[in-house]
């Protein structure tokens, strides 16, 4: 093989036909709000843990509804559960039970 | 859909492309990668259609990858391209063939500027005067040389000695087309067929008897953009477009990609050799990888044209293979010879794509 400089690069299109959605379904069935959510970020921008950490709900439940969810257990560690983005959420999105939801769902996926 | 509805939609997609008496514009970078196409375009308008096609031994660059690498102001640009024009016109002609398609794209937008700020016009106008002291009109006909060989394809096709077909299966080749990004994205009304359904190459393909091949990746841009490849540091970017292409294009097993882009047949041929060197992977049979023809190569193939003499021996994917298919002739001791018969030497041999 030649090292040519340059590699090429990861193709970042999401083919939503064949993205592994099972984690989004589960949450979506067991915390009902999470289909209300409308991805304005109010979350994560009164995030403490966000303040801290690089932790970002907004992101999270992008990645989740996308099937990219390869670090979502390494990233909702991060989040200490307080409840300040419940409390900011314009859609009142249950975020914390959402969060409760994903780790369970990752579990019995596990 | 009633047909009759069908083609008058279809009209909105119509150019206009001039009959004959052709300025015609070589490319910059075409006449290294593709050194036999501006010739085998050249020969098949005045000896095969007997078409007057004048070339200007002071034509320059249009400026297109220095505009497009943000190096040529645009002003500049404009000048030069008014030069152009400038010649064409003491030369008494009105018809512009540029054989590039970012030059086609350039021209395009230049021509639209100037119809929408006619101060601009004016001004460049002052430069070139002052810059050169010569004066130009505005093209009657601005046609990419690709619109030409589509609406002489029918001509073509009858004097035709080989089709596209396969001579073992008598099946049509199942052919990729490959539009350059500039020949209608930026201004759809200005290609045959506009942005969503070019139809410069698929013409020629159907009516010289082979078969187009539609797949997902159809229109994604070969990945040359100009910054993505002049920057080492961004090609990584540039061979992933042409990677994305060939995962795409490789279940429908294509026999040949078709292109009328300098820049596209380039890198579709050589990041395959390159994407074999770094992956170990090949997307044609054998090991080898999928020939890419110029629009000028295969209407010179069609037409009976020594493959040797249309260049196709300095393609990086061999075209042999394709050349057997369709049952054209040629001599493998002559692959290397010069026009004087002087050999030119064999180039060393990929250690990963197949060649011949």
């Amino acid at each position: 093989m030649i090292d040519f400089g340059y590699k090429i690069q990861a193709d970042r299109q999401i083919n939503l036909d064949t993205t592994d959605k099972d984690l989004a379904n589960f949450v979506r069935k067991h915390e009902n709000s999470f289909n209300i959510c409308i991805g304005c970020g109010t979350c994560t921008a009164s995030c403490s843990a966000g303040n801290f950490t690089n932790f970002n709900f907004r992101k999270l439940q992008l990645f989740i509804c996308r099937g990219e969810i390869a670090d979502v257990k390494t990233e909702i560690a991060k989040c200490m559960l307080c409840g300040k983005c419940q409390l900011a959420c314009p859609r009142g999105v249950n975020t914390r039970n959402v969060i409760m939801t994903i780790r369970k769902g990752l579990e019995e996926q596990l | 859909m009633k047909i009759e509805g069908k083609q008058a939609l279809w009209k909105d997609y119509q150019k206009e492309i001039a009959d004959d008496n052709y300025f015609y514009v070589r490319s910059c970078i075409r006449q290294s990668f593709f050194p036999g196409s501006e010739t085998a375009f050249l020969n098949i308008m005045r000896q095969d259609l007997g078409k007057d096609v004048y070339e200007h031994p002071c034509h320059t660059t249009c400026t297109g990858i220095g505009y497009h690498s943000d190096i040529v102001p645009l002003e500049t640009t404009m000048t030069v391209v008014a030069r152009q024009f400038a010649l064409m016109t003491e030369a008494g002609y009105k018809n512009y063939v540029p054989s590039c398609v970012t030059s086609f794209g350039l021209y395009t937008e230049i021509l639209d500027i100037w119809h929408h700020f006619p101060e601009t016009l004016a001004k460049t106008r002052e430069n070139l005067k002052k810059a050169t002291g010569r004066e130009f009109q505005i093209p009657e006909n601005l046609a990419h040389a690709s619109d030409i060989i589509y609406k002489f394809r029918k001509e073509i096709a009858a004097k035709a000695k080989y089709k596209l077909i396969n001579k073992s299966t008598n099946q049509p080749i199942k052919v990729v087309e490959h539009i350059g990004c500039h020949y209608s994205k930026m201004f759809p009304s200005k290609g045959v067929g506009g942005a969503e359904y070019p139809y410069v190459l698929v013409g020629m393909i159907e009516e010289w008897g082979g078969e187009v091949i539609d797949y997902p990746e159809r229109r994604h841009c070969c990945g040359f953009g100009f910054r993505q490849y002049l920057v080492q540091a961004n090609r990584g970017y540039s061979i992933a477009c042409s990677h994305k292409k060939f995962e795409s294009m490789q279940p429908f097993k294509p026999d040949l990609i078709l292109t009328n882009c300098p820049g596209c047949p380039m890198f579709l041929d050589k990041w395959q050799y390159a994407i074999a060197e770094m992956e170990g992977k090949t997307y044609g049979e054998n090991g080898q990888g999928i020939p890419v023809f110029t629009y000028e190569e295969l209407a010179g193939l069609v037409l009976g044209y020594n493959p040797w003499d249309l260049g196709v021996q300095l393609h990086q994917v061999s075209c042999e293979p394709l050349l057997d298919k369709i049952g054209i002739p040629y001599d493998a001791d002559k692959k290397y010879e010069g026009i004087n018969g002087q050999k030119l030497g064999i180039p060393e041999m990929p250690l990963t794509l197949k060649c011949c």
